[in-house]
């Protein structure tokens, strides 16, 4: 007699639209009005291209430009990203394809767990541990193999000190491991046997099955990996903000330090006073939005694409 | 019939003194008065210290937030809180703006550390030396000015690692008021504020990040809260003052700097106690600040509070390191909140 009442089932339709909605695209646009009206000072004060071009971020004189921290965000991003995404398939190779299903849930476990570390943990044992190791051993040891090579050898120039781009990116590609390697492993497990057997059935190999069948097939899942990841590694804030130095600058070599939005936001907002200044903040977490937004559609299409040209 | 009765008793037993609680709760929130303040973590222990005993001995309770200056003073000016405290004074035209008062209510100082093999000698610096090294003109260790200024010590030849803090500070504002005040160059390129635009350097956070950076790292230096530096026993550098004798930040030292200040009620207590005058003043000493509203009601137990503390509070803060207020400057203060309006009594 309850199943039956057309009235539940109505209210239970728009109820659950309304959050649909409303977390969806509701919010979101809140989100980005308020941000918008709070910079409303330094966007009159800087413009838009002004404060996107500029690379001074000085307090003092309150002149303030968001370069350096985007430049920053990208770049320990894309490190990240190339660092991590190599690993990443290989773990979901190895899981799927190559280990004994003993050792798989081991495995799998394992790489879950690392996902669950909070990042403040991450953040203190790379400035205890980890920045002394590449400061001390790996850093220097990269300047006089890779120093001598022309181009290369400029991206590690400088005084080692540890706490630069590569040991932030370092630590952000083992963050995003977990998850970009569970996307991939999902997608391998949905390549349907039969494909694969028909390709052992011909002759392959293993390494020609996995290069030829399953990479190929699950192109959109690894992008899919691939973006939750860079959503993950543009956000971060507490690990970064103890391994990147901190300096508002474009590093010019993998050894310098700099910093990201959100970093730049958590050290500078309890202690922004005038009033240029904390909407030159709330402006920068505006340019954040609207990057992340850029870079998830721009990752949609791709998998769209990439979905499309595996249906033909 | 006989149960029924019993659970209704029992229900009946369970509302009183469910109604009695309540009654209990609201009078109890009803008869003690509780303050709450925001703002700089440099004077949060202390505070926090002198609320403890204060509770003790009065049952008031004071909830302190360490937020940040920053956070402190926008508190204030929008009265969330009954007291803002800022490292950072405000001008008398800005708290006339926001109905405010302000005086100091304890003195600190930051402190040069450093890690170098120096074999238990103490590394001698000036102003210029410090501003040279943190506006990256000074490279290495064995250069010729620091040479001169620590002849007895055989500096080695490795790289300076700059360490600064990453975030808004009350401690950076206070380095970099001295740099400008003893480097011209300093004033005009960089100035002075809770976050500069370091020319050289890594920046880490808080003073813990500053600490264990410069403890890992062989030839870095770096700028720490004295109380600090002093419960972590770092090493620290020996500062050059304005009369030209060398000086290591005590007691004696901080309290000779905030001798030397000009205090005035005028100014509503703006001073600047970095490299005042003196023998003994450590160069770069400064006051922590309370904020008052006005046009708060409750401002007159904060004044209570901090009257108890001037006159009970000095053995605590010493304990903690901080330097309490000279005895001058508490009476010019007391004078200070009668011309306010804000005085306890």
């Amino acid at each position: 007699m309850f199943q039956k009442s057309p009235y539940i089932e109505t209210f239970t339709r728009y109820f659950l639209g309304f959050w649909a909605v409303f977390t969806g695209f509701i919010f979101p646009l809140i989100i980005f009005l308020i941000l918008f009206y709070e910079s409303r000072l330094a966007i009159q004060k800087f413009g838009f291209l002004q404060f996107l071009t500029s690379t001074s971020w000085d307090p003092v004189r309150e002149s303030f430009g968001a370069l350096p921290m985007i430049a920053g965000t990208l770049i320990s991003t894309f490190i990240a990203i190339i660092i991590a995404a190599p690993i990443s398939i290989g773990i979901a190779i190895f899981i799927t394809e190559l280990a004994p299903s003993w050792l798989k849930g081991f495995v799998i476990t394992c790489v879950e767990l690392l996902a669950a570390i909070p990042s403040i943990i991450y953040g203190m044992w790379g400035f205890l541990i980890l920045a002394e190791v590449m400061r001390n051993k790996v850093e220097p040891f990269l300047q006089t193999v890779l120093g001598p090579i022309p181009l290369i050898g400029k991206l590690f120039s400088g005084v080692p000190t540890g706490v630069d781009v590569l040991t932030t990116s370092l630590v952000l590609s083992i963050m995003i491991i977990p998850f970009m390697a569970s996307v991939v492993k999902d997608a391998f497990n949905l390549v349907p046997s039969v494909m694969k057997e028909s390709a052992y059935g011909l002759g392959a190999t293993k390494w020609e099955v996995i290069k030829d069948v399953v990479i190929p097939y699950t192109a959109s899942g690894i992008a899919g990996g691939l973006i939750l990841s860079t959503g993950r590694a543009l956000g971060e804030t507490m690990a970064v903000a103890f391994l990147a130095g901190n300096v508002p600058q474009i590093p010019k070599s993998l050894l310098e330090p700099f910093t990201t939005i959100t970093v730049a936001l958590a050290n500078q907002f309890t202690e922004a006073d005038t009033p240029l200044y904390l909407s030159s903040l709330f402006y920068l977490s505006l340019f954040l939005f609207i990057i992340s937004f850029i870079i998830l559609i721009l990752a949609k299409l791709m998998v769209l694409r990439l979905e499309k040209r595996w249906k033909k | 019939m006989r149960y029924y009765s019993k659970i209704k008793e029992n229900v009946m037993f369970s509302f009183l003194l469910c109604f009695i609680f309540l009654f209990c709760f609201t009078l109890s929130q009803g008869w003690s008065l509780e303050l709450t303040g925001a703002g700089a973590t440099f004077p949060q222990p202390v505070l926090e210290a002198w609320a403890y005993q204060y509770y003790k001995e009065t049952g008031i309770k004071i909830n302190y937030q360490g937020i940040g200056s920053g956070g402190g003073i926008r508190q204030a000016k929008s009265r969330t809180v009954d007291f803002g405290a800022s490292d950072k004074p405000l001008k008398s035209s800005e708290l006339r703006e926001y109905n405010l008062a302000q005086f100091p209510e304890i003195i600190g100082a930051v402190v040069i550390t450093y890690n170098l093999p120096l074999h238990n000698k103490t590394l001698r610096l000036d102003g210029r030396a410090i501003c040279d090294i943190y506006l990256g003109k000074i490279k290495n260790w064995n250069n010729p000015y620091l040479k001169k200024l620590n002849p007895d010590i055989n500096l080695p030849d490795l790289p300076i690692i700059v360490v600064h803090r990453s975030e808004g500070s009350g401690t950076t504002w206070l380095f970099t008021t001295y740099l400008s005040k003893v480097c011209s160059e300093w004033k005009n390129k960089i100035g002075a504020e809770k976050s500069v635009n370091w020319p050289v350097g890594i920046g880490a956070k808080g003073n813990p990040g500053v600490t264990n950076y410069v403890k890992q790292t062989l030839g870095a230096i770096g700028y720490v809260e004295y109380t600090y530096a002093m419960e972590n026993h770092l090493p620290i550098a020996i500062l050059k003052n304005r009369s030209g004798n060398f000086v290591k930040p005590s007691v004696k030292t901080m309290k000779a700097a905030a001798f030397y200040a000009k205090w005035s009620i005028k100014k509503d207590f703006y001073a600047d106690l970095t490299y005042q005058p003196g023998r003994d003043s450590y160069p770069i000493t400064g006051a922590s600040y309370i904020l008052l509203i006005k046009d708060n009601p409750k401002t007159k137990e904060v004044t209570k509070f901090f009257k108890w503390a001037f006159e009970n509070g000095d053995e605590i803060a010493k304990k903690l390191h901080y330097i309490p207020l000279p005895k001058n400057l508490k009476y010019l203060i007391y004078k200070y909140w009668k011309i306010q309006k804000v005085y306890p009594y």
